[in-house]
């Protein structure tokens, strides 16, 4: 380890292009993903299967045995269940997700087109989740055992503990209906996103409060901050270059754990405010039995989960010196 | 002038289970270039009183409840914050007892040093890295410029703590406290480091308060001795005078409990009786008195105040020096 002063003093220490621990270690963990994503894969494919069928649902109800015959051979579920699953993971390998019998196109398109609006409400319920998340955290963590600390965890205990459908409700009816402040439902410009954002990020919000507030405690009891205040150190610098550095190791993996569920979980608040996401695509694809875009929308959703999880170890290793990757 | 003066020093923690007053009544001073050793058993309030020097404690719990600290020409007990900022790391600095949780482990010791550096010599980043590994040079650390870059982590205990010298060091403050530095070091390494202090004190001519439970150490290194039991003071002498004639009977038995290898029968061990008191309720009187072999009826029920029982040497005791039969001859400490 030749170690260069000037490169590295005081800031990340970046895994290296080339660096061969850092190339197996994704190695294990891409196969690791392959070895999940197949589980899921199956689970998915038997479990909508005993869901309902999907023809049924498709034709009137005054439709003759022979036209349901046809629609079943038209839409390949005449075949028996194991060649349906064989034709599905040969589809897979392929990147095929298959057709979504609803929408009459690739699977994987719709989720495609409707992968923006998601993206854009999760970011924008990041920015909440951090904006009042890192600063609650910290206040609570500096006046702890205070009226201040009692406040602040009780009133994001309350976020995390209200569901989006009541929120989100709430929301629209004071800053929409009331107030007519903001858009009640509706993609469009920035003033579409705030409610939506805000109803999703609340339940991220305590969660990464709570757990910065007690990792910030606990190092701020740690040696190295007074060593840190022995060397003459504002309380500003101590807090910021000494404690959230170190309070945040803990707080980086649940915030990407939660970047996963803010992209995959927002089906109740992409309901609530007609936001036209995958959340909202998942819902509409079990309204319609609709088997291949059920399980392409399952797919997509670990496959953000396996992703993100992967970054998350990455991303702590770049922070904390002492994590090798093996 | 004294480097260092304290005077009547208290100090006291409340908590929710009771008061426990850790400084009680500590008094001394450092001269310039000299080694005060602070001696006594855990809980027998040395540290307490190293990180009120500093003003270290968190307050809550811990208050200042009297006494004073005098460094340049100031009571540092009434210094704002701010100007006590200025004293921490600059003209008084600290080393703590273990080097691997003193140091930030996702900092590079070279960003710790600068930290400092940077502070209270407002140099500009060029140069406060270059005196940073000047300043791992003179605390012996071999490639200065590599080691730099390293983390805690991928140092050694020894080279830690020595990395925690040249940080404390940097800003050639006129009085470093040290507390316990070698205790979470292997004894091979121990030595090293004494000797690294001792040999930076006659370069940097620094006055060394050094709080130890290690006797052996503190006849090596030390000028002076002060002695603390519960929170209290109870001997303050040269350090030759004190191994030469302990005049509180605590003393004498910490001497005693000391493994001497170089006296026959030195390595038997004679261990002081009892445990340490409960700092939430104290025995009356002296106490020493409910493990002191040569306790008398009155030692229960007054608190002997530290009194000079011969030039320069203080003891807080009822006994005089015809009580306390032929004290520790051949209990002189190696090293010296």
């Amino acid at each position: 380890m030749s170690g260069d002063l000037t490169a590295r003093s005081g800031g990340l220490t970046l895994p290296r292009i080339g660096d061969r621990a850092l190339w197996s270690f994704v190695g294990r963990r891409i196969g690791h993903a392959v070895l999940v994503l197949f589980c899921v894969a199956t689970v998915s494919f038997f479990l909508v299967r005993i869901s309902g069928d999907p023809v049924r649902q498709m034709l009137p109800p005054d439709a003759t045995a022979a036209q349901e015959t046809a629609l079943r051979a038209q839409l390949g579920l005449d075949q028996p269940l194991l060649g349906q699953y064989v034709s599905y993971m040969t589809g897979l390998l392929h990147l095929d997700l298959g057709q979504s019998l609803f929408f009459h196109r690739p699977a994987f398109d719709v989720i495609a087109e409707r992968l923006p609006a998601t993206v854009t409400l999760a970011a924008g319920a990041l920015v909440v989740v951090l904006v009042v998340a890192i600063p609650a955290g910290v206040v609570s963590a500096l006046r702890r055992g205070t009226a201040t600390d009692t406040t602040v965890m009780a009133a994001v205990l309350v976020g995390q503990s209200a569901p989006a459908f009541f929120v989100g409700i709430l929301l629209i009816l004071v800053f929409a209906v009331n107030l007519q402040m903001l858009p009640a439902s509706g993609m469009g410009g920035i003033e579409n996103l705030v409610l939506p954002a805000v109803t999703l990020g609340l339940y991220s919000i305590a969660m990464v409060a709570r757990l910065l507030r007690s990792s910030l405690v606990d190092v701020l009891g740690e040696d190295y901050i007074r060593t840190a205040r022995a060397k003459g150190l504002t309380g500003w610098r101590i807090v910021t270059a000494h404690g959230l550095r170190n309070a945040s190791l803990p707080v980086v993996t649940v915030v990407g754990l939660e970047i996963g569920n803010l992209l995959g979980g927002a089906i109740l608040t992409e309901q609530v405010f007609a936001w036209p996401g995958v959340g909202r695509l998942t819902v509409e694809a079990v309204t319609y039995r609709d088997y291949p875009l059920m399980q392409a929308t399952v797919m997509f959703l670990a496959t953000v989960f396996v992703v993100v999880n992967l970054l998350v170890d990455l991303s702590y290793a770049a922070l904390d010196p002492r994590v090798r990757l093996s | 002038m004294p480097v260092l003066e304290v005077n009547d020093l208290h100090a006291e923690f409340r908590l929710d289970t009771g008061t426990v007053r850790a400084v009680n009544g500590v008094s001394f001073s450092v001269e310039p270039g000299q080694t005060l050793a602070v001696v006594g058993e855990s809980g027998s309030g040395k540290t307490a009183t190293a990180l009120s020097i500093l003003r270290l404690h968190p307050t809550p719990p811990c208050v200042y409840t009297g006494g004073e600290i005098v460094a340049g020409g100031r009571d540092l007990l009434t210094l704002p914050e701010r100007e006590m900022r200025q004293v921490r790391g600059n003209e008084i600095a600290m080393i703590f007892q273990d080097p691997m949780t003193s140091l930030n482990p996702v900092k590079t010791v070279g960003a710790q040093i600068v930290e400092s550096l940077r502070r209270h010599r407002s140099l500009p980043r060029g140069e406060a890295r270059a005196r940073a590994v000047e300043a791992l040079r003179e605390v012996g650390i071999a490639h200065p410029e590599a080691r730099a870059g390293q983390y805690p982590h991928q140092l050694s205990g020894g080279m830690r703590q020595r990395v925690m010298i040249a940080m404390a060091l940097a800003c050639r403050p006129k009085l470093l406290i040290a507390d316990e530095p070698t205790t979470a070091l292997d004894v091979t390494v121990q030595a090293q480091i004494m000797e690294l202090m001792a040999d930076l004190q006659d370069r940097f001519g620094m006055a060394i308060v050094l709080i130890t439970h290690d006797l052996g150490v503190v006849a090596q290194v030390a000028d002076k001795v002060l002695v603390m039991y519960a929170g209290r003071p109870v001997e303050a002498a040269g350090a030759d005078d004190l191994f030469e004639r302990p005049r509180m009977p605590y003393t004498r038995a910490l001497l005693e409990s000391m493994p001497r290898p170089d006296v026959p029968g030195g390595a038997v061990l004679d261990p002081i009786r009892g445990a340490p008191p409960n700092l939430l309720d104290l025995p009356s009187g002296c106490a020493f008195h409910p493990r002191c072999g040569f306790a008398r009826p009155e030692c229960a029920s007054t608190v002997p105040a530290l009194e000079e029982k011969a030039p320069g040497h203080a003891a807080a005791c009822v006994l005089t020096d015809d009580d306390l039969p032929g004290t520790s001859e051949g209990r002189r400490v190696s090293g010296t």
